[in-house]
């Protein structure tokens, strides 16, 4: 499968070359590899935050850390895996494929994509900036948690404000990146490439994207009213200025929840390719699970409350987001549903992207479960805030969002560089660190039960073999990543060479735009729109 | 007693203590052994969801563990490019719905049902008002008009209750319908006994309730469960469920220790400073030391210093203010609910002129009473 679109591109470009192609760049494939880039020094630094919390929480006692700067690593992780890598990594795929899968030459808007990029890493200094404020004698560290629940959020010192400013730029950020990938989807695809015709990657991009620019404002918000109950005296969220303290709850859930499918359905996307091409059999029920797709987003935007039963609503709200969130299952299963029987019929081989592939729709599917019980009012009266539900949703992240995009990562870096990755490393860090993810955080189901609660430094002996089981698990995990970071070197710097279409069950699978240009694509994808049938 | 009945004793002793270290090691893989209607009808709803999560996940394993297996290409299988245009590939996607759907009204019929019960508020026997606060437990029993506070009161991380004992329990009683009303005076809470009652959000500004009645006697554990700060690991809760007349008896005692602190501390009787230091240290390590430390030197950054701060050398009249009134948007509470003048007086003695705080002047009891 040779092409069309190599042969056009040295004329008449003119690639800047050392650091202005990258500060300046409007280039979708730049802006991607540093949005991935980005994401990995990311992943390194939210990584060793959780490998930090483990370690303290090996055994009962104080051993490493004290008490505000693990509260204040418990936060940062959570906010640089969220917005420092899982959306910033999806982010930087759309990037890369998107403008490829539906053939357009580039992103709609590539100078809002260039601002989109670097807003990033000024995020990012500023989130360290938060971390580091007070050793500076600026008051107490963000202790709160991701979800910077007030009063303990007015507490603390200028770390919080940081806190907040870093949670606007991240938002901006994400915003126009929505923005310009909502635009290039409606209004740049080739003749043909019709809405039902798009792989369901761009589907999927299309919902993370309305998502988004429903749901940042939202957050940009709450944190925007924190930040003036904090210093312009205003009394949205006391209640001894006649405030209310569950009022932010409901404007960061209202955001949070959606932001649980902003960062899953990219990497359903990913699966969605990824399972047809390596059982050479399309994907099952395309139209049904765009429609499920669309459901979903729909439905994730009216369930927030299920992650503050505790609060006290009245029993019919209650009751209401009970059974919102119960139907969620529907959507969920209708997707492992149609990537089971994708396979079902089709010939499978088990090339690392189909491993992880696999393992997705198992562990997404544990999360799903344990979901459903998390639903059910009265239980989770009993598990919420235990590490019940920190095993929860790890299980729903790590599987359901980073696996997909360590997946995505082997499935196009043979289209990305021009090289095929070492197979055999791909295979052995697949089992490395699904054996690591697992002994982390299947334990925490049980210590969660037994009664213990999130968040806490230190506990009693009651959890202590659990805990150890899973800061080792934790250590295992961690690691492989090293290897991970390995093969992507390799891989970059040479390798076996890749053909247009690396996997050839792609023919049969998924014979997308995308394989017709070559590997490494060319710096303009497509000049002249292909034509699609 | 004779030599060996003192050995065979110690033996038993000794045998007996490493069967109950035993039992303790034991690794708890689910929810506590309810002990109350309620929370029974909750682990029941909890062991129904995680049969039908279980049947769910066996599924799903077996349908994917099958497809690999027949499906792999080594076993020669090839791709059927039909199978999505046969009947059961264009509609075979409505199982799903209707499936899941059947499995979500098994759950949510129930669901429902024990959510009405946890919901419903009935005249009760008993009303325990329990306030969170940074970081302990202020316990009001409303019927009997009393209140204590009660905090961690094991860091030996060689015993047993490493982090689950505290100094003041709970005690209730059994068989009565028992209303507890939630509520916090600085940053969220969440008073959770697993075995006793669901957890509600303890709220500044709200009042939360549930309700428990507990049907066997025992000593019930538990702790906070929402972040509230640096010592939120620190915030254990014991509840003691006693018969009727046990509890009739406890809630007398107590009276009579209130009656008698109250005259002690309204008593118009000047204190000695020796003896104010001594009741102020006391004071100091139950209310303050959490944050301010036992050297009273604070935390750098997070909580002030009191050893040579300005307050606690500066003006008496500002310090009494502080801890009468608290300092609003800070973590320092407004104690004069909860302290006595006396103990006020002890501690605000004890603060000036310890750990090299040399103010040498003492607070009597009127002194508090009058900046009230």
């Amino acid at each position: 499968m040779t092409t069309i679109a190599v042969d056009h591109d040295d004329h008449h470009d003119h690639v800047p070359t050392g650091i202005k192609r990258w500060l300046f760049s409007t280039n979708h494939k730049d802006i991607g590899t540093m949005y991935l880039i980005f994401a990995l020094v990311m992943l390194f630094l939210g990584g060793g935050m959780a490998m930090l919390i483990r370690a303290e929480l090996f055994m009962p006692g104080l051993q490493l850390l004290n008490p505000d700067l693990y509260n204040n690593l418990v936060t940062n992780h959570a906010l640089i895996m969220v917005f420092g890598l899982v959306m910033p990594a999806a982010a930087g795929m759309a990037n890369w494929m998107i403008p490829m899968q539906i053939g357009a030459p580039d992103m709609a808007l590539p100078r809002l994509n260039n601002m989109s990029f670097w807003l990033l890493p000024a995020a990012a200094i500023m989130l360290m900036m938060s971390m580091l404020a007070p050793y500076f004698g600026t008051g107490g560290p963000v202790n709160t948690g991701w979800t910077l629940y007030p009063p303990l959020s007015i507490q603390a010192g200028m770390s919080m404000d940081l806190a907040i400013f870093t949670l606007h730029i991240f938002g901006i950020s994400s915003i126009l990146a929505s923005i310009n990938i909502v635009t290039t989807i409606l209004n740049m695809r080739a003749p043909g490439m019709t809405l039902m015709k798009m792989p369901i990657f761009v589907w999927a991009w299309l919902m993370t994207g309305f998502l988004l620019i429903l749901v940042m404002p939202v957050l940009a918000g709450g944190v925007t009213m924190l930040l003036f109950d904090r210093h312009f005296g205003t009394s949205f969220f006391d209640a001894a200025g006649g405030g209310d303290p569950v009022l932010f709850q409901h404007l960061f859930w209202f955001f949070g929840h959606p932001e649980v499918y902003v960062l899953l359905l990219p990497s359903i996307g990913v699966l969605g390719l990824i399972v047809p091409t390596f059982s050479r059999k399309e994907l099952f029920g395309y139209k049904p699970l765009v429609i499920f797709m669309i459901i979903l987003t729909l439905l994730g935007l009216v369930v927030w409350a299920h992650h503050q039963y505790t609060v006290g609503m009245s029993l019919a709200v209650t009751t209401y987001f009970m059974i919102g969130t119960i139907l969620i299952s529907i959507p969920i299963g209708l997707m492992i549903f149609n990537f089971i029987f994708t396979m079902w019929r089709g010939s499978i081989t088990f090339e690392t992207p189909m491993l992880f592939a696999i393992a997705i729709i198992v562990m997404f599917s544990f999360a799903g479960v344990t979901g459903l019980m998390l639903a059910v009012v009265p239980a989770d009266m009993q598990y919420h805030d235990t590490y019940f539900v920190v095993a929860h949703f790890h299980y729903a992240l790590i599987p359901g969002a980073l696996f997909g995009l360590y997946a995505g990562v082997f499935y196009w870096l043979p289209k990305w560089t021009g090289h095929m990755y070492d197979e055999k490393l791909g295979k052995i860090f697949f089992w490395w660190t699904t054996i690591g993810f697992n002994l982390t955080f299947f334990p925490q189901h049980f210590s969660g039960l037994a009664g213990m609660p999130r968040r806490i430094i230190d506990y009693s002996h009651q959890f202590a073999e659990f805990n150890m089981i899973s800061t080792v698990g934790a250590f295992v995990f961690g690691l492989s990543h090293i290897l991970f970071l390995y093969i992507i070197i390799k891989t970059v710097r040479g390798g076996e060479k890749a053909g247009d279409m690396p996997w050839e069950g792609a023919r049969t699978g998924t014979p997308g735009l995308e394989w017709t240009l070559s590997s490494p694509p060319p710096f303009h994808s497509f000049e002249t729109p292909p034509e699609v049938k | 007693m004779s030599k060996l009945a003192l050995w065979a004793r110690r033996i038993c002793a000794t045998g007996m203590g490493l069967v109950a270290a035993n039992v303790a090691a034991e690794m708890k893989l689910n929810l506590p052994q309810p002990a109350s209607p309620l929370t029974a009808e909750i682990f029941d709803l909890h062991m129904l969801t995680t049969l039908v999560a279980t049947i769910i996940m066996v599924i799903v394993i077996v349908l994917v563990i099958v497809t690999l297996y027949k499906f792999r290409k080594s076993n020669g299988s090839e791709a059927d490019h039909n199978f999505n245009s046969s009947k059961f590939g264009t509609w075979g996607w409505i199982l799903v719905p209707v499936i899941v759907l059947g499995i979500d009204l098994s759950i949510a019929g129930p669901g429902t049902k024990t959510l009405k019960n946890v919901e419903t508020f009935e005249e009760a026997d008993l009303t325990l008002k329990i306030v969170g606060s940074q970081w302990k437990w202020t316990y009001e029993y409303l019927d009997h008009d009393i209140s204590f506070v009660s905090t961690l009161n094991n860091e030996d991380i060689s015993s047993e209750g490493y982090l689950r004992e505290v100094d003041n329990q709970v005690v209730l009683p059994t068989n009565k319908r028992i209303r507890l009303l939630h509520t916090a005076t600085d940053v969220l809470h969440n008073w959770w006994v697993p075995a006793i009652a669901p957890k509600k959000d303890s709220i500044p500004g709200y009042i939360n309730e549930t309700w428990t009645n507990i049907d066997r006697e025992g000593t019930y554990y538990g702790q906070c469960a929402e972040l509230c700060g640096t010592r939120h690991a620190y915030m254990p809760i014991v509840v003691k469920a006693v018969s009727q007349s046990e509890f009739e008896q406890w809630i007398a005692s107590k009276q009579q220790e209130k009656v008698a602190a109250l005259a002690e501390a309204s008593a118009n009787k000047v204190w000695d400073k020796g003896a104010l230091m001594a009741r102020g240290e006391s004071v100091y390590t139950r209310t303050c030391a959490a944050c301010h430390q036992p050297s009273g030197e604070g935390l750098p950054g997070i909580f002030p210093a009191l050893k040579a701060s300005p307050i606690a050398l500066g003006d008496v009249a500002a310090h009494l203010d502080i801890v009468i009134n608290g300092k609003p948007g800070t973590a320092m509470a407004a104690w004069s609910d909860q302290l006595n003048d006396l103990e006020i007086a002890a501690v605000i003695t004890y603060e000036r002129n310890a750990w090299g705080n040399d103010v040498g002047d003492v607070v009597q009891p009127a002194d508090v009473k009058a900046a009230r």
